[in-house]
């Protein structure tokens, strides 16, 4: 009844083009974002349920945040562009490494020419951006074989990235700045000399990157590029016959894919993880992002956020379930316990809807309309 | 001479180690030729059926039951529990599946890694257990014609003898028999041999028994050769390579991928290592497995694909 668009006349081109063209969308996502900005940063200051400890932003929402920024990233290329990927945690990976370097100073000695490169620490906000960047240019690299190869072979092309870039920065030391351990401490997280330390500050740096990245995302798949996406994803040889250049539109999905990637790594690494080793960026990693993606829903930014929430969270509630109930079970037989649960519930979700959540969301949203009189 | 006695001992161990390889890209290859289905599961079904095997073994020897018996019982064993899985798998995963898109699918046999996983380790455990079915001492060869002859790991030949006697019964089985000629005739198309009365469910539960069944053949070498453990599952990310370069379709081409891989692993290892840092077997095979795509998108033996519109 409440969410109707009847008496809604779009008098504009600009108006029936809008993100959200319905008037009730908009006014929810603008209370979304009031809340998200707002609300949530106050509760946690005032520690209100059910914000009451640091755990529900330090532990859930921050890398939920990030990892649906991941998601977004990997959407675009699996989802759009039809380009499977299973190399997505390389390319985080590189976001955090290059980000971390630019962020504490590059030096490469070139003694064959007797000079040496060296580019002082630059701020935080440029060399996260500028991670994005790397990855965005390994990621155009590794998007090439795509060119001649697809579906499945590309997927297992992809992994070439993910184990070759595991070993670049386990073994070559000059990325982890020569650091015994192998694990890097993230240089501290400034902003025009504004020190962001505490939870709460971490959480709106984090929303804010994902709230910019996912409108421009949304506003890429939109556009022409996002059409040609979709065009080689739905059948590559005719959106090549019809003027569409496969080589452009597929390097394209390749780069802004990794450049998004990228940025989540970096923030990953830098926000939520604060000193890592590469074994934060292995192949289950790129799993992860691929269900989420598969579970949220191929083809849709909303679905990348709520794949993420749900691959997210439903390791956490698996664990507490047993604690709450009172039941006692060994810490080994529980991680077994995720491991079959999740396995079931991908399973099952692929069986009764192998669209995502985001079909769900928008078959919610069609009967919503027709609410409470369904003719 | 000892660079080439070196040379000719490294590849001698690459190539009966990528035929180790083989036997789990075996498994892939059979699944994918009959249903199109990009099994993730087999690096996990490998592990079921060792812990199902080493597990029964254990059992039963504590009890006094004789070794042959022992082993006897605990491949039948072993086996059952593969057909159970397969049988699951085909009517609670796959059945509903139909006619999805091959991702899909895919994602799928991921869910089923997990669930594979997660319960093979709560039913059976999950420490590393140890299993000897073979000898596993080394063995030196050519010793007259070269400084300290070449080592040849026993196991490694018993891995490529059964490995040979896999793929002729394969081959017979395909070529020969009555499901084996139905389960090509669903390979080649899934309408048109439903069409003419061929049963396609159980057709995909024979499928999933063969694929266990090498999967537990797989197991006893691998088994042997590490203790049968979790980082066992790891070899699925071995076999696709291996599969990349021999082609999805080849059961030939899984084979001659194998060698290919197990051989430029270790010599790359052995001879290019040591220049630029070592544990580069970690990814190589991956590299070269993307070197024969961009000369042959379709692998080496796979079908060329014809798209139309």
């Amino acid at each position: 009844m409440l969410y109707r668009e009847a008496g809604q006349f779009k008098t504009t081109y600009s108006a029936d083009m809008a993100i959200f063209p319905i008037r009730q969308d908009r006014i929810a996502l603008y209370a979304l974002l009031v809340f998200v900005f707002i609300g949530v940063p106050l509760l946690a200051r005032f520690q209100i349920w059910p914000l009451g400890s640091d755990y529900m932003l330090r532990a859930i929402l921050i890398p939920f945040l990030i990892l649906s920024l991941a998601a977004i990233g990997v959407n675009i290329l699996i989802g759009y562009c039809g380009q499977i990927s299973l190399g997505s945690g390389a390319f985080m990976a590189i976001g955090a490494y290059s980000a971390y370097k630019f962020g504490t100073g590059i030096h490469i000695p070139l003694a064959w020419f007797g000079t040496e490169i060296s580019i002082a620490p630059l701020p935080l906000i440029v060399s996260i951006l500028l991670g994005g960047l790397m990855s965005a240019v390994v990621g155009i690299l590794f998007g090439v074989p795509s060119l001649r190869i697809k579906g499945l072979y590309l997927a297992v092309a992809t992994l070439a990235a993910q184990f070759f870039f595991d070993w670049v920065f386990l073994r070559v030391q000059w990325f982890t700045n020569y650091a015994p351990s192998g694990s890097v401490n993230a240089p501290e997280l400034s902003i025009f000399g504004y020190l962001i330390n505490s939870p709460i500050e971490r959480y709106v740096l984090c929303l804010t990157f994902v709230t910019v990245f996912a409108l421009i995302a949304k506003n890429l798949v939109r556009g022409n590029i996002g059409r040609q996406w979709m065009a080689i994803r739905d059948m590559d040889i005719a959106a090549e016959l019809m003027g569409i250049r496969p080589l452009y539109a597929k390097l394209t999905a390749f780069a802004v894919s990794s450049f998004i990637v990228g940025v989540a790594g970096a923030l990953w690494a830098f926000v939520y993880l604060g000193s890592w080793e590469p074994l934060a960026f292995n192949i289950d990693r790129s799993l992860q992002l691929l269900f989420m993606v598969i579970i949220g829903g191929l083809g849709s930014i909303l679905g990348s956020f709520l794949g993420a929430a749900f691959i997210l969270i439903l390791p956490i509630m698996l664990d507490q379930i047993p604690h709450a109930l009172g039941i006692p079970v060994g810490v080994e037989t529980v991680s077994h316990l995720v491991f079959v649960v999740t396995g079931s519930l991908i399973c099952y979700l692929l069986i009764v809807e192998p669209h995502g959540f985001a079909r769900l969301w928008s078959i919610t949203k069609e009967r919503l309309r027709l609410w409470p009189y369904p003719y | 001479m000892v660079v080439f006695g070196q040379f000719l001992e490294v590849l001698i161990g690459g190539l009966l180690a990528g035929v180790l390889y083989s036997l789990v890209a075996l498994g892939f290859v059979l699944i994918f030729k009959a249903s199109g289905v990009f099994n993730f599961a087999q690096g996990a079904m490998v592990l079921v059926a060792g812990l199902a095997l080493v597990r029964s073994l254990d059992f039963m020897v504590a009890r006094g039951v004789p070794t042959w018996a022992a082993i006897v019982l605990g491949l039948l064993f072993a086996a059952t529990v593969m057909a159970i899985t397969a049988a699951l798998v085909q009517r609670l995963v796959l059945g509903p599946l139909v006619n999805q898109d091959g991702l899909s699918l895919f994602m799928a046999t991921i869910g089923i890694t997990f669930i594979l996983e997660g319960a093979g380790q709560m039913i059976f455990g999950s420490d590393v257990y140890p299993l000897s079915l073979f000898p596993t001492d080394a063995w030196f060869m050519f010793e007259n014609a070269f400084p300290g002859g070449i080592l040849v790991n026993k196991l490694d030949v018993w891995g490529g003898l059964i490995a040979g006697a896999l793929v002729a019964g394969l081959a017979v089985f395909f070529q020969r028999t009555k499901t084996g000629r139905a389960l090509r005739a669903v390979a080649d198309d899934h309408a048109a041999a439903e069409s003419v009365g061929i049963p396609i469910t159980w057709i995909w539960f024979v499928v999933w028994l063969v694929a266990g069944l090498v999967a537990l053949v797989a197991a006893t070498v691998w088994g042997t050769k590490l203790g049968v453990q979790f980082s066992i599952t790891f070899l699925a990310l071995k076999a696709l390579p291996v599969l990349i370069i021999g082609g999805f379709t080849s059961v030939p081409g899984a084979i001659v991928g194998g060698l290919i891989v197990g051989a430029g692993e270790k010599l790359a290892e052995a001879f290019l290592g040591q220049h630029i840092g070592g544990g580069i077997e970690y990814w190589f095979a991956y590299v070269l497995a993307l070197a024969v795509l961009l000369v042959r998108p379709q692998g080496l033996f796979g079908e060329r694909l014809i798209e139309r519109i």
